[in-house]
């Protein structure tokens, strides 16, 4: 799973914080960068770039912890047991990623709870596809299809991103999450060609989850302020727009492949370009679900909250048990 | 009893053992007091499972109607589930889930070691490596009994009422029926009355630990072999088996 | 504000992938007890058959070399080219040296 840059996104780049770092050290650095060298946690860094590093590996890790609820909800009545343990694999993979994505930003300074306090205030990000609802088992295979399938074209240039504890986290999540998409598409290949009940949620799947699918590669470019910086840092690789159209292009072929219908009427090939044409995506949307409108955005929240929460007396045992080991280990 | 009949209720007892609790723990999947909880809880679940499918596979075939371990796992109502009446108990909160857990545990991984040796090959091979599995949830669960138990008093508060709770379910696993017995006899299953000096050995060891006392005893509640369960497994079979019965001819 | 003494302390986890190869650092975890700090890198870090042994390590037990030094610590190596095999010359016809 992945998020891209969330911040400013209704387009207005903050106003540039005059720098008062070292001119020589800055230079140092963004040539290291423009030579793909890898910057490495104790490493001099402009400010700046831990702010945008620790900004997008947390929104990042969010988004893969938040990520875990919409499938999560279908675990108890996934319909075979192979499903079952495949989904909860899956699952757990995610909060695995999550883990080495919070503990890739950690190295720059901030400590976990902190990056999930701002998550529960409402401070930090998480990709905005979570707070839609999983209504069917057919949302299964649309998730896996669709939105690993999203994330994967993200993430794969990021294991060349420019931060060493952030391309290693994932290249680890690249090779695990190989399997994601293709059990997704399985699920959903199995559905559309079963029963007219089955038929009908996989195309309402593909119908729901598409749009939100294609805004997870984040604002059209000219409203991404902060790509030109990101990409220069390598921060970012490519932009969001390219991702996009390149999404579409191996999405399409995979969806006629199985008999399902992409939900875009002017969706057609374009010769000339060498790629898709697609509707007009409803940025409206998008920025109301980033501002924490999603249909469930309310029902995931709460449920991160409560099991932060619930689990506070678990964690604060733990260290009051581990306390008293050692008091006794030194008596 | 039928020797056949009492094989394959056998294998659908650790079958079933094994789904149910697996079922339960993929209930805190997202939802644990701390990721690499969660990972970890997901990863016995994951075990169970797996288990699940092997026991539940020979039982199927053993039987020779065709039926799979998926229709036995979704295809069959509270009354056939032959699973003991601990793992079917709701999760609670963390120190209900962990005590039902060190209870459990503790019993399967000395259930899986002697089954290893198990007259029925198939039986025996999945005990061989289950036991590996088992051996690690008995000790996950143990070790969080003593962190809840020795930790602060809210912990320790909880830990004793998680174990009270599930205490009363603690005979059962011992309780020796005819099925249990014809296969102990035929050399394919465990007297387990004989595993239970060794459980009461390593739990006190783990309640000494916690600085707990023992639960008191208290009558042991029984059926679940016999398919006689607690409220709490209709609800969990209604959500497991939801997809399987409200679309019978479709395949996933 | 967070209460950094509320936090399990991170760990450095490092993963023998198998016999005959040294541990190799793979990422961190979180746990409050060594023990706990063990089984939380084997759930998290060898789902996937990747390692045969783990240590794990207190990160603020990790005392690291500071980049600014890298040059008086690691330059002084390079001109000591007489330290490899490959700065010898041997005739071609001797083998086995």
């Amino acid at each position: 799973m992945y998020t891209t840059e969330l911040q400013n996104q209704a387009g207005k780049p903050k106003a540039q914080v005059a720098s008062t770092e070292d001119p020589a050290l800055l230079e140092a650095f963004e040539a290291r960068v423009a030579a793909d060298e890898f910057i490495e946690p104790k490493d001099w860094m402009p400010e700046a770039y831990r702010r945008t590093l620790v900004r997008q590996i947390s929104q990042h890790a969010h988004s893969e912890i938040v990520g875990m609820l919409p499938e999560g909800n279908w675990i108890s009545r996934a319909p075979t047991l192979r499903r079952k343990a495949v989904l909860l694999a899956k699952v757990q993979d995610e909060g695995g990623h999550g883990l080495y994505l919070y503990a890739a930003a950690e190295t720059l300074g901030t400590s976990r709870d902190e990056m999930v306090e701002a998550l529960h205030s409402g401070k930090a990000k998480y990709s905005t596809i979570f707070n839609y609802p999983t209504l069917t088992w057919a949302d299964i295979g649309a998730i896996g299809w669709l939105v690993d399938g999203a994330a994967i074209m993200n993430q794969v240039p990021l294991q060349r991103t420019s931060y060493g504890p952030y391309a290693r986290a994932m290249v680890r999540v690249c090779k695990e999450e190989s399997f994601h998409q293709r059990q997704g598409y399985e699920i959903m290949m199995a559905m559309a060609s079963g029963t007219p009940e089955q038929k009908r949620m996989a195309q309402d799947a593909l119908n729901r989850w598409w749009w939100p699918s294609l805004m997870m590669f984040g604002p059209p470019d000219e409203n991404s302020p902060n790509t030109a910086q990101s990409m220069r840092w390598r921060i970012k690789r490519d932009t969001n727009d390219e991702l996009r159209q390149k999404f579409v292009d191996v999405t399409v072929p995979q969806a006629e492949a199985i008999g399902l219908t992409v939900p875009d009427p002017d969706l057609k090939w374009n010769e000339a370009k060498g790629g898709h044409d697609f509707g007009e995506i409803d940025w409206e949307e998008f920025y109301a679900v980033v501002r924490g409108e999603g249909p469930v955005a309310k029902e995931r929240m709460k449920a991160r909250i409560d099991a932060w929460n619930d689990g506070a007396w678990v964690r604060e045992a733990a260290l009051a048990h581990a306390a008293k080991r050692n008091a006794r280990a030194a008596a | 009893m039928s020797g056949d009949r009492a094989r394959i209720d056998y294998a659908l007892r650790l079958g079933d053992d094994a789904l149910v609790l697996g079922q339960r723990l993929g209930e805190w999947c997202g939802h644990a007091p701390m990721l690499e909880v969660d990972l970890g809880l997901a990863n016995i679940a994951l075990d169970l499972i797996g288990q699940a499918q092997h026991f539940l596979a020979h039982a199927g075939a053993l039987e020779g109607h065709g039926r799979d371990a998926d229709k036995l796992a979704f295809r069959r109502d509270v009354l056939d589930f032959k699973n003991c009446l601990l793992v079917e108990q709701p999760n609670g909160d963390f120190a209900q889930t962990i005590a039902r857990q060190a209870l459990f545990s503790t019993w399967h991984e000395l259930m899986l070691q002697r089954l290893q040796g198990s007259s029925d090959t198939a039986i025996a091979a999945v005990a061989q490596k289950a036991v590996k599995e088992v051996a690690y949830h008995a000790s996950f669960a143990r070790e969080w009994v003593v962190r809840l138990g020795d930790g602060t008093a809210e912990s320790r508060q909880r830990m004793v009422d998680g174990l009270d709770w599930m205490w009363r379910f603690v005979d059962e696993l011992f309780a020796m029926d005819l099925v249990d017995q014809a296969m102990a006899e035929a050399g394919v299953g465990v007297d387990k009355s004989t595993l239970r000096p060794e459980w009461d050995h390593l739990i006190d060891a783990m309640l000494a630990e916690a600085t707990l006392e023992r639960p008191a005893p208290r009558r042991g509640v029984m059926g679940g072999r016999e398919g006689r369960h607690s409220e709490h497994l209709g609800h969990m079979l209604s959500e497991m088996q939801f997809l399987q019965r409200a679309y019978p001819d479709a395949v996933w | 504000m967070s209460d950094p003494k509320k936090e399990w302390p991170l760990w450095e986890v490092f993963v023998r992938a198998k016999n005959g190869l040294s541990h190799k650092h793979v990422g961190s975890v979180h746990a409050a007890d060594d023990r706990m700090a063990i089984e939380a890198a084997r759930d998290t870090y060898t789902r996937r058959m990747e390692g045969v042994s783990l240590w794990v390590v207190p990160s603020a037990a990790i005392v690291a070399s500071d980049p600014a030094e890298a040059g008086p610590l690691f330059e002084p190596a390079e001109d000591k080219v007489y330290r490899h095999p490959t700065f010898y010359v041997v005739p071609d016809n001797v083998k086995h040296i």
